[in-house]
């Protein structure tokens, strides 16, 4: 595809970027001689000739990066210890202790993550070491999903591409034990540009559960711009969470490719709570029959955050099914957008897509974009959409009052009840308890008077 | 206990009450009949509070309390209770979680200790004899995927357990068999004390030979026209409305 024009303009961000470039480089050694080098020298001049998009851009259309690209943000390439007191706020949970990576600003900090995996069964690493190790590996899968040459959000990744984690799910192997990443955009300091680059490939009948689970400490501002590429071979199964509550000043804009193989099963929830412009996107190639693949989403946004889930289901060969259930709860003057699309290719015949996005408006200045896009080409299918935006209904809520439960406690139990049909599709308990217990909390403020 | 004086309401443009007056003391069961649309179930929202009408004149007493000036739930606290017509399905909200919650604001509005889950579990039980529940029934989402006869009997129950002073029964025979109308109707009579009303809201007589009623009223065009004892009820059975609608436009309302 063409490259569009270069841009006449440059934005303050991208000014910063181009300039950081250089000191970055000379982080990287030797390793600077290698192949990747090249990829990332060809993404910063991609980079520079794209510019960030603007609305005019389709796939902007609704999310304004105006403001943010309009700003000077350190590029973090290195680790910066955190204070002991941060440490102390890293989520313990039952379940997920037992295998953690913390990533401070981008960076693996080795000090606080631990995994207590077999190794036989399982790569852990951080990205830059195993470009080291197990070379081969890495280049073969890459920056081989998250190909998007007019993407420059991608391009910019892909140009500084050094942290990250790097998982390899060896054939067979099946991880019981889930792997949780707790990421930290710590701005006390500096406004920072935060860009993991992680890796997943998960062999052949394999099995893993991932965790992520963003949040951001401090009052600069910051911008998390993670590229995540996944790998599910035939009969492998993925269960993948990503939790975001980031403070107001941080953005997040996440790019998650995914491909599957034949009768693979991928299922990611994706619950966003905070930040101020998030942008999740959640692409999944479908490329085997008898695939399954869930996309689950909740967010709940308050004040002037920004929320936009934009979701690819793209059916590639017959006899697959993919679920898509994203549901919003909007309060103050946010703002969402889901774009759901649904790809059935003229091969992918006796498909089975289902799309639902629900939302539910708590003030008359929050409001949500939703636009379903379903393009099939194959003529046996099933597929279904559906999507609405309200209020709280009026005669549930009436009901809980006859029934002397005071109108907010009333309101919290509705909307609770409204995003527990994605909640329960959590499968790691103490997982699904904390979410649960942190939006339960959220409704009760939001529901208050 | 109620005294309902010459009240209006109306939603949008259309009037449905127009001058209703009607006194319930402690102990009585008052029925009201009357054919479909006469606004028998706008009455009771508008006592239970929904917000959809707007009262253009008229006032409410209930428990020595302006009833107009309460929110719902503090109209519950007071002690009224809504058996709906058509209640709803909540998916998504445990009927059990539900019924705990309601009865806890009750207790706290009230003043009264709440319950924790085991208490409340084992007082559920005992209430659930009453109306002959099924325990499946409990722990599912609040009235969804109910039978009509289920959702009814879940509305005794719900009755049963937040102890109203007065309960307003909308049709809650409707649709029922026989069986399950002496279900409901045993329900009603065993909670019925001294210091208890009820008003029920029927289309047919024959719940009236299960819960005998002191009054008997006739609401048609949002007015009640006609008031009499426990025999009125007999009459409207074996006459339908006709003669009241004639009676009604001889006089010239
Ligand atoms: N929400 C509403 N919007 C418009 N009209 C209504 C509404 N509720 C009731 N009505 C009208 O008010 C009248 C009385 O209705 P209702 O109180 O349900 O009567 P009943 O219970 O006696 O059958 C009917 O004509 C009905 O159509
Ligand atoms: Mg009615």
């Amino acid at each position: 595809m063409a490259i569009a024009n270069k841009n006449t303009e440059q934005t303050a961000l991208l000014k910063a970027v181009l300039q950081q470039f250089t000191t970055f480089e000379a982080t990287l050694n030797g390793q600077a001689q290698l192949p990747l080098h090249t990829l990332r020298k060809q993404a910063l001049k991609r980079l520079e000739q794209l510019g960030f998009p603007t609305i005019k851009h389709e796939e902007w259309k609704y999310t304004n990066l105006k403001n943010l690209v309009n700003k000077e943000l350190l590029v973090q390439d290195e680790l910066v210890q955190p204070s002991e007191e941060t440490a102390k706020k890293l989520l313990q949970l039952t379940d997920l202790q037992d295998n953690l990576l913390v990533f401070v600003n981008g960076v693996l900090d080795k000090k606080l993550s631990k995994i207590s995996l077999d190794s036989s069964q399982i790569i852990v690493e951080n990205l830059a070491d195993a470009c080291k190790k197990y070379p081969e590996l890495v280049e073969k899968y890459l920056a081989k999903l998250a190909t998007d040459e007019n993407n420059a959000l991608l391009a910019m990744n892909t140009a500084f591409i050094k942290q990250g984690v790097f998982i390899y799910v060896k054939a067979k192997a099946v991880i019981e034990q889930p792997i949780f990443i707790q990421y930290l955009t710590d701005t006390t300091t500096n406004s920072v540009l935060v860009q993991p680059r992680h890796l997943i490939v998960l062999e052949r009948s394999s099995q893993l559960t991932l965790v992520e689970k963003y949040r951001s400490i401090g009052n600069g501002l910051g911008l998390n711009n993670a590229v995540t590429e996944i790998y599910v071979s035939p009969n492998a199964t993925f269960d993948h969470y990503k939790l975001q509550n980031d403070t107001a000043t941080v953005s997040h804009i996440g790019m998650t490719e995914v491909h599957q193989q034949k009768d693979s099963r991928y299922h990611n929830t994706t619950v966003t709570l905070n930040g101020d412009l998030v942008r999740n996107n959640l692409h999944i190639a479908i490329d085997g029959e008898n695939c399954e693949s869930y996309m689950n989403g909740l967010y709940a946004p308050t004040g002037s955050t920004h929320i936009d889930n934009h979701t690819l289901a793209d059916h590639r060969k017959p006899h697959s099914y993919s679920n898509e259930l994203y549901k919003g709860i909007l309060d103050g003057k946010s703002t969402g957008v889901f774009n759901g699309k649904i790809y059935v290719q003229q091969a992918a015949q006796k498909t089975n897509a289902f799309q639902s996005n629900r939302n539910i408006l708590l003030s008359p200045t929050a409001s949500v974009n939703t636009k379903p896009q379903l393009e099939i080409w194959a003529d046996d299918v099933k597929c279904s959409h559906g999507c609405t935006t309200g209020a709280l209904d009026e005669e549930p809520l009436f009901y809980l009052r006859s029934r002397g439960i005071p109108a907010s406690e009333a309101r919290a139990l509705l909307l609770f009840a409204f995003a527990e049909d994605v909640l329960q599709r959590i499968k790691v308990p103490s997982l699904r308890a904390y979410v649960e217990d942190v939006i339960g909390r959220r409704l009760n403020v939001m529901s208050g008077e | 206990m109620l005294q309902i004086n010459n009240l209006y309401a109306r939603i949008g443009e259309k009037q449905i009450l127009n001058g209703i007056n009607l006194e319930v003391n402690a102990g009585e069961v008052h029925a009201i009949m009357g054919p479909n649309g006469s606004g028998k179930s706008t009455l009771a929202a508008v006592l239970a509070g929904r917000a959809d009408y707007e009262i253009t004149s008229g006032s409410v007493n209930f428990m020595g309390k302006d009833l107009l000036e309460l929110a719902p739930e503090e109209r519950a606290g007071e002690g009224l209770f809504l058996a709906f017509q058509y209640p709803i399905e909540i998916p998504g909200v445990s009927n059990t979680n539900f019924l705990r919650t309601a009865y806890n604001a009750i207790r706290k509005y009230r003043g009264l200790e709440t319950l924790d889950a085991a208490k409340f579990l084992k007082l559920m039980r005992e209430k659930m004899k009453l109306v002959n529940i099924d325990q499946a029934l409990l722990s599912r989402s609040l009235n969804e995927g109910f039978s009509g006869g289920e959702k009814k009997r879940n509305e005794i129950f719900q009755m049963a357990l937040l102890e109203p002073k007065l309960s307003i029964l909308d049709e809650t025979d409707s649709g029922l068999d026989i069986d399950a109308l002496r279900i409901v109707s045993q329900g009603v009579n065993a909670l019925k004390t001294k210091e208890t009303a009820t008003i029920v809201v029927t289309h047919y007589q024959r719940l009236l030979d299960y819960i005998i009623p002191d009054h008997v009223h006739v609401l048609y065009k949002g007015r009640i026209v006609k008031s009499g004892g426990k025999e009125l009820a007999l009459e409207l059975e074996e006459k339908g409305y006709d003669w009241i609608k004639e009676e009604v436009a001889a006089v010239g309302v």
